[in-house]
């Protein structure tokens, strides 16, 4: 079987799936059932100065599939709200009684160099393995100049960053926002304060859905609502993209990345491993489905290593950054074409409609004699879009074929239809 | 005419109980279910469900209104297609139609959306507070239409949208047809045809006039003159003979009959009940009597058939409910003598046993005999000839025996059109006759309206 243990900017874990900041790791009593449950890490939920936050009611809702699957979960919950004293003293207990796991400690305190000094000695007598800076928290916490307040200036990035590698000995994890234009400046602020990693995406700003009847957003408290953080499978494509931007940015080259974002499957946790990053954190899906989860997630990444010859994490982690690049570098040459199965085609005609009335119709329907339809690629009008093999309710039914046209590999910087393309 | 079972006995349940066997066959779907089915619609276009369907509903649109949830909108675009939405959901043979088609029936899958049980979901949950069709203006046409049934009633409909008065002439007390008087009584339950007929009605334009029967007090003739156009919505009112001695017999009567007082009885508990009975047939009327039979009491229920069990009219899904029932099934054997006892009364009948003999049926000389005190006739119903006999109507050209049209629904006879089972055209279903009410309608419009334009 493969190894799925980590050393992750200097911290050992059994194996990469840690549990990130939120409701799951507010205690020691969720924690140890987390441990339990076979996670190889937490990080315990943010703590900040006494008094502890006070929280509303209600505090979460959802934005779900067609047949209520949970997309994401979008909340307004605060930091801790239990005090720094109860906090740290669980932490103290749960490492060692845990000590083989990962455990990180999420912190956020006002940005003055004071308040860091203070707190950070303190988390470092519990012998917690390592510090994540929550500069990403998107509600509340930045009315009041913490959270993402922070995390959308660089130069804030950087100073705490700073001060937490002057006053603490522990490794430190910047969380980044979301709610930025270019997560790389961020990133690369944090790197120029020193930080030993940086973890994302911390949730982004948003609004589930409103209650036509009372004309209120959801979540709603009494007869108001805010916007929240959004969580959960819906925000993973972001989340990636976010991390392949850091990994393959050659200013923060090495600098380790925790990624988190809709992670909930072994296979989800493979493609951000793949894309950069060195451990993953979990969530929403644990919220959905309990610490179970972690189970199945263990045993379907060691078991895809095995089929692929990967004896650790470290084999394969960063192994599709290479491959992720700008656009300007693409073989504008390369072309496929969509293929339809028409023995697994179930006629419903997807396909069809989605080409002819949105892209390129060049799946032609053809009616037959009994009033069903076939479905036919035009190959002379296919641009190899990869709509229709998206919209097919069959897997497998449209492939993609790569056609062999000749033409050698040609990328936009030398194409000569672009007017400032590099010649020769 | 169910005066030849006054000999047998009554069930030996009482009323109430009863009523409970025949409750609703398919149970509504509740709001939960209904929102999970509609999820699994993939919502294809140019569907090969409503290829399937005879009334040409836009079912991935239905569905996906339900989901959206604006069951309202779900429903008018049903009834926009098919007033009588309401029953074809539940009497549909949906596993041969839109259910059969469904992508979702493919081999990988073999689980269609359930369109029928969707369908009465909207229908029944819409609750508009007003009819939800308004009529054009009025245009002084008017259009008689003789049979109350769903051909008749669906043209009726369409009809009085289109602006025409219409006035439906119907031989019985009630209107709605076979949907009143001859679906199994477990698939349409609640007086839901009479129900029905009220809500088509509120469009207004539409009278009934009951106690007319084409042949005896009306004329086609009569019709043709007083009216701008006149729909025969006839069906099929006779049943077919098994052409055998003692067929007048006391135990010995049509399927179509029992079913008639059946679904009009207020206390099953006074119907005549045969403890060993025979149902001859193959279609779904002689599922319905045998399977109604059964949960009267019956203790036991043959249903013979001349042929295999691939070729019976009754689909799969109809046999089924007859295995569910304890009916047997035996094919292969075709009557052969009314067997009477010493008072002239049913006691069994006596079979041939049949084999294919180079695609010809044909007897093995084998007999056997089946004990029976009720035989019930369920081979198919005919044209009642005598409904046509007015000088005029018997110039109305027939095709095996049923009325000819056109795809417009038209007769030989202009001005005069027919839609449903009493037609030669499509299959013999509920929603079909449907179809045809619905064209026959528009064909009559487009025609008086440019007589109009043309004058």
């Amino acid at each position: 079987m493969a190894d799925l243990s980590i050393v992750f900017a200097g911290i050992k874990a059994p194996n990469p799936f840690w549990l990130a900041s939120a409701p799951p790791t507010d205690k020691a009593y969720n924690v140890v059932r987390a441990f339990e449950a076979g996670w190889g890490g937490v990080v315990w939920k943010t703590l900040g100065e006494d008094p502890a936050a006070v929280n509303v009611s209600s505090r979460y809702s959802a934005h779900f599939g067609a047949n209520r699957e949970v997309m994401g979960i979008n909340n307004i919950e605060l930091i801790t709200d239990r005090s720094l004293e109860i906090n740290l003293r669980e932490i103290t207990q749960v490492k060692k009684d845990w000590p083989d796991r990962a455990l990180i400690v999420s912190l956020m305190v006002p940005c003055v160099e004071e308040s860091w000094k203070h707190i950070l000695p303190l988390v470092e007598a519990t012998g917690a393995d390592g510090i994540e800076l929550n500069f990403g928290c998107p509600h509340g916490m930045p009315e009041r100049g913490m959270g993402a307040a922070v995390g959308q200036v660089p130069e804030y990035v950087e100073q705490v960053t700073r001060w937490c590698k002057t006053y603490c000995s522990l490794p430190v994890i910047v969380k980044l926002t979301p709610n930025i234009t270019d997560i790389r400046v961020a990133a690369r602020a944090a790197h120029r304060g020193g930080a030993d990693a940086v973890s994302l995406i911390n949730t982004i700003n948003s609004i589930t859905s409103v209650d036509l009847d009372r004309m209120v957003a959801l979540p709603m408290v009494g007869t108001q609502s805010t916007h929240g953080g959004y969580c959960g499978s819906a925000v993973k494509p972001i989340a990636l993209n976010m991390v392949a931007e850091i990994a393959r940015d050659p200013q923060t080259q090495g600098l380790p990345i925790c990624g988190i974002g809709g992670i909930g499957s072994w296979r989800d946790a493979a493609e951000f491993l793949a894309l950069g990053s060195g451990a993953v954190q979990v969530c929403t899906a644990a919220m959905l489905h309990g610490f179970r989860i972690v189970e199945d997630m263990k045993d379907g990444l060691s078991r895809w290593m095995d089929s692929q010859g990967y004896a650790s994490v470290q084999d394969f982690a960063g192994r599709a950054v290479g491959n992720t690049t700008d656009w300007k570098y693409l073989d504008i040459n390369y072309q496929v074409i969509a293929r339809i199965d028409q023995q697994a085609c179930i006629g419903c005609g997807r396909c069809h409609i989605a080409c002819e009335d949105t892209s390129h119709q060049a799946v032609a329907s053809l009616k037959q004699a009994d009033g069903s339809h076939k479905y036919q690629v035009i190959d002379d009008e296919c641009v190899g879009c990869n709509l229709c093999q998206i919209t097919c309710p069959v897997q497998d039914c449209i492939e993609m074929v790569a056609v062999d046209n000749g033409k050698p590999f040609l990328d936009w910087n030398h194409d000569p239809r672009n007017p400032y393309h590099v010649a020769g | 005419m169910i005066n030849s079972l006054n000999h047998l006995p009554h069930p030996l349940e009482d009323g109430a109980t009863l009523a409970g066997h025949f409750s609703d066959l398919a149970p509504p779907l509740t709001a939960r279910q209904a929102e999970v089915e509609a999820s699994r619609c993939l919502y294809c276009y140019d569907a090969p469900c409503v290829n399937a369907c005879p009334s040409e509903i836009d079912i991935p649109s239905f569905i996906r209104n339900i989901h959206q949830d604006n069951v309202q909108g779900a429903a008018q675009k049903i009834l926009s297609a098919n007033i009588l939405g309401g029953s074809c959901a539940r009497v549909c043979p949906t596993e041969i139609l839109c259910q059969h088609a469904c992508v979702r029936n493919n081999a990988e899958e073999c689980a269609p959306v359930l369109i029928g049980l969707l369908q009465r979901y909207a229908i029944d949950n819409a609750h508009f507070r007003e009819h939800p069709f308004q009529r054009a203006a009025a245009t002084g046409k008017r259009i008689a239409v003789v049979g109350a049934g769903p051909a008749g009633l669906s043209c009726a409909h369409r009809s009085a949208m289109h602006g025409h008065e219409v006035v439906i002439f119907e031989a019985r007390e009630k209107a709605g047809g076979l949907n009143e008087y001859g679906i199994a009584k477990y698939k349409l339950v609640d007086d839901f045809a009479q129900h029905e007929l009220d809500f088509l009605l509120q469009i207004g334009g539409i009278e009934i006039r009951h106690g007319h029967k084409l042949g005896d007090n009306l004329s086609l003739s009569d019709l043709h003159q007083q009216f701008d156009a006149v729909f025969l919505g006839l069906g099929l009112a006779a049943s077919k003979q098994l052409g055998l001695p003692h067929e007048d017999a006391p135990g010995l009567l049509a399927a179509t009959d029992y079913i008639r007082e059946l679904r009009q009885s207020d206390d099953l508990s006074q119907l005549p009940l045969a403890e060993h009975c025979i149902v001859l047939g193959a279609g779904n009327t002689a599922i319905d009597m045998a399977v109604q039979m059964a949960r009267l009491g019956a203790r036991d229920v043959n249903l013979v058939y001349r042929r295999g069990l691939e070729e019976m009219g009754a689909t799969d899904h109809e046999q089924d409910i007859a295995k569910a029932n304890q009916v047997r099934l035996m094919t292969w054997a075709q009557p052969e003598e009314v067997l009477l006892d010493a008072k002239g009364q049913v006691r069994g009948m006596r079979f041939a046993r049949t084999r294919l003999d180079e695609g010809r049926l044909v007897n093995t000389g084998e007999t056997f005999e089946l004990a029976a005190d009720a035989i019930f006739k369920a081979i198919g119903q005919s044209f009642d000839e005598h409904a046509l006999s007015d000088p005029l109507a018997c110039q109305l050209q027939r095709q095996g025996g049923r009325i000819q049209v056109d795809e417009q629904m038209r007769t030989s006879i202009p001005g005069v059109y027919a839609g449903g089972d009493c037609t030669s055209l499509d299959q013999d279903l509920t929603v079909q006759a449907v179809q045809h009410g619905k064209l026959a309608a528009h064909a009559m419009h487009a025609q008086l309206m440019l007589n109009v334009e043309a004058a």
